[in-house]
């Protein structure tokens, strides 16, 4: 153990307090998902699967199925972090390290696209995606969000090659390779982990986006888990919420899953990316 | 293989770093660019391997004209000062990344990096990361890297720099084994005058973007063109007095004191200012040419003291001397200057 030189009893006390009420949430939001409990109680008394039936019932007519669903989120998510990783990992080079025309004024202009409030576009984008034959598809609502998560990646992936140091590239021109071949070789492998935390953010953005798709895709073929989470409790004149429960877990379920297994990359976009 | 830098000039934007510069470096001749930062020796060298273009002039590698080739078909082997190892790979493949990218066959590549590592004498260190390696380690990573693929020319950019003092001693000599061993033209990029001295068969002093002389290393000591190449070179390093000429003499500012001139009489006239350069070891109580001063500070080397001795106009010499002469702090002192060795320099820091 090491020796610290304050005590750390207050500060779990403190951090106890304040974090009970989240777990209580946690804990109750899991268990009336497999449990009935009788009205105004909060003791559940008998297990059950039914809440969970959306998995495996056919719907109703009027109805969607979730398994779609999940897919359009699947692919929205997907599609989004994979576009946002590849022109991130290529512009943030660019910008970084290329001398280019006008490289000073598209830094400042990712610097304030990045700081932009995007929901004041939003109506824009509803005109132009509506121009273009885009709305009310899966595909109008990723170009958007790709758009919109773009000027956060690049800023990122710039920041990490601007950690390498540039005599790695001169030792690789040194030793005969081509500019493309040191790019591939060796600075991708030290942005790396950068570039992982990228994906990783930017598909657990897309996957938790809400607006976008409630906005641009409101209905038919191009609906997400969120929206569908919304017409859940919408549409009906008698809401089930410990369903609504269970398909809230079950859309939280491969975000809390990807945080745990990735939690140590994530850390290094807020650290800046050097490995000692 | 010979290398010629003909009237090179490098500009950075407006400022003009280096103009009209000529070097002529022999085939197998380890030659240092001297000089202290922002001189243009880096800038030279970077130049000469490609990563700088150069904004006039010509650069030949034996007959063939390389100015406008690339750095990847010049067939330059580099070590940067903090060695620039890729992190990601093991020695191994850090040695053998040269050889892949010429698409050379396995084998070959076994065998090469093996005869490679065993030059540099880290055979047992080859599947470690980068990160594992101490400093020495990854210097001499470094160097089997740049020799890999047989360059005609090395090129070390301050290459002792990041290392400790015990280490920067060994690997000076076995950074000049290596050299020899493969008879590979080298240039050596140092603002360290111990270093260019000691490892390199003629030394190229700069300053201000310009060669100021270009010599073997003991004739540059010796016989120095300008005050600039006298006080850069010597460790611990010359002492100047400045003084004006009145009968053949030197006659120090602000003091009695008066050195003759025996050698360089014939060559200034009366009312002439001049800068006489004395080395530590020409000031001595054993020599003829005596000046009065006070010991003014001592500095133990073990085998040698070093003693400051302010002179009664209030300049300083120096005198390194054997260490068992006991003087003390504040003692008066009348020693002797070696009068063949006084390097006199004219009012504008010329040899005279």
């Amino acid at each position: 153990m090491k020796s610290r030189n304050f005590s750390s009893l207050p500060i779990i006390i403190l951090l106890a307090l304040v974090s009970l009420p989240l777990v209580t949430m946690y804990v109750f939001l899991f268990v009336d998902t497999i449990s009935d409990a009788p009205a105004g109680s909060l003791i559940p008394t008998s297990f059950t699967l039914e809440h969970w039936r959306f998995l495996w019932e056919e719907p109703k007519v009027g109805e969607t199925s979730i398994w779609p669903v999940t897919l359009n989120t699947f692919i929205f998510a997907a599609t989004t972090s994979s576009i946002v990783m590849t022109v991130s990992l290529m512009a943030g080079y660019a910008l970084s390290r290329l001398n280019m025309p006008f490289r000073r004024f598209m830094l400042a202009g990712l610097i304030t696209l990045h700081a932009f409030p995007t929901i004041t576009l939003i109506i824009a984008i509803f005109l132009i995606l509506q121009l273009l034959g885009l709305y009310n598809t899966l595909l109008g609502v990723i170009i958007v969000k790709t758009a919109l998560e773009l000027p956060f990646g690049i800023w990122i992936m710039k920041g990490f090659y601007d950690t390498v140091p540039w005599e790695i590239e001169m030792a690789g021109v040194q030793d005969g390779a081509s500019r493309f071949t040191v790019w591939w070789k060796l600075v991708l492998p030290q942005v790396q982990p950068g570039l992982v935390a990228l994906g990783v953010f930017s598909f657990l953005s897309a996957w938790s986006e809400f607006i976008l798709p409630q906005v641009l895709s409101p209905s038919g073929s191009g609906q997400v888990l969120s929206t569908y989470l919304n017409s859940l409790i919408l549409d009906d004149t008698r809401p089930d919420f410990n369903m609504f429960k269970s398909v809230g877990l079950f859309y939280a379920m491969p975000v809390i899953f990807i945080y745990l297994t990735f939690q140590k990359k994530l850390m290094n976009i807020y650290g800046g990316g050097s490995k000692g | 293989m010979r290398i010629l830098l003909d009237s090179f000039t490098k500009t950075f934007g407006d400022v003009t770093v280096i103009k009209d510069m000529n070097l002529d470096i022999k085939s197998g001749e380890m030659l240092a660019l001297l000089g202290p930062s922002g001189c243009g020796k880096s800038t030279t060298l970077f130049a000469i391997c490609g990563i700088h273009g150069m904004d006039g002039g010509r650069l030949l590698f034996g007959d063939k004209d390389v100015t406008s080739l690339p750095s990847q078909k010049r067939n330059v082997g580099v070590v940067f000062q903090n060695y620039a190892l890729y992190p990601h790979m093991n020695v191994w493949e850090n040695i053998a990344f040269p050889l892949k990218i010429q698409k050379r066959s396995k084998a070959v590549i076994e065998k090469e990096v093996q005869a490679m590592a065993e030059l540099v004498q880290i055979e047992e260190l080859l599947d470690r990361k980068p990160v594992q390696l101490s400093g020495g380690q990854q210097q001499r990573v470094a160097l089997a890297r740049a020799l890999v693929r047989k360059p005609d020319i090395l090129l070390l950019d301050e290459p002792l720099a990041n290392l400790d003092a015990k280490l920067r001693l060994e690997m000076r000599s076995e950074i000049r084994r290596i050299q020899q061993q493969t008879g590979i033209t080298a240039v050596l990029v140092t603002h360290d005058q111990v270093e260019a001295m000691s490892m390199c068969d003629r030394i190229a002093i700069m300053n201000g973007g310009k060669i100021v002389q270009l010599s073997a290393p003991e004739e540059m000591y010796r016989n120095p063109s300008s005050d600039f190449v006298a006080g850069f070179l010597g460790n611990p390093p010359i002492a100047f007095l400045e003084g004006v000429i009145k009968d053949s003499h030197c006659h120090l500012h602000g003091g009695e004191t008066r050195v003759a001139l025996n050698g360089h009489a014939q060559k200034v006239s009366d009312g002439q200012k001049i800068k006489l350069g004395i080395r530590p070891e020409f000031f001595r109580p054993e020599f003829d040419l005596k000046v009065k001063g006070k010991i003014s500070f001592i500095e133990a080397h073990g085998r040698e003291n070093l003693y400051d001795v302010v002179l009664d106009n209030g300049d300083i010499l120096r005198s390194i001397q054997n260490h068992d002469a006991q003087y003390q702090l504040g003692q008066e002192v009348t020693w002797g200057i070696c009068q063949d060795n006084i390097l006199a320099f004219d009012g504008e820091g010329e040899r005279l």
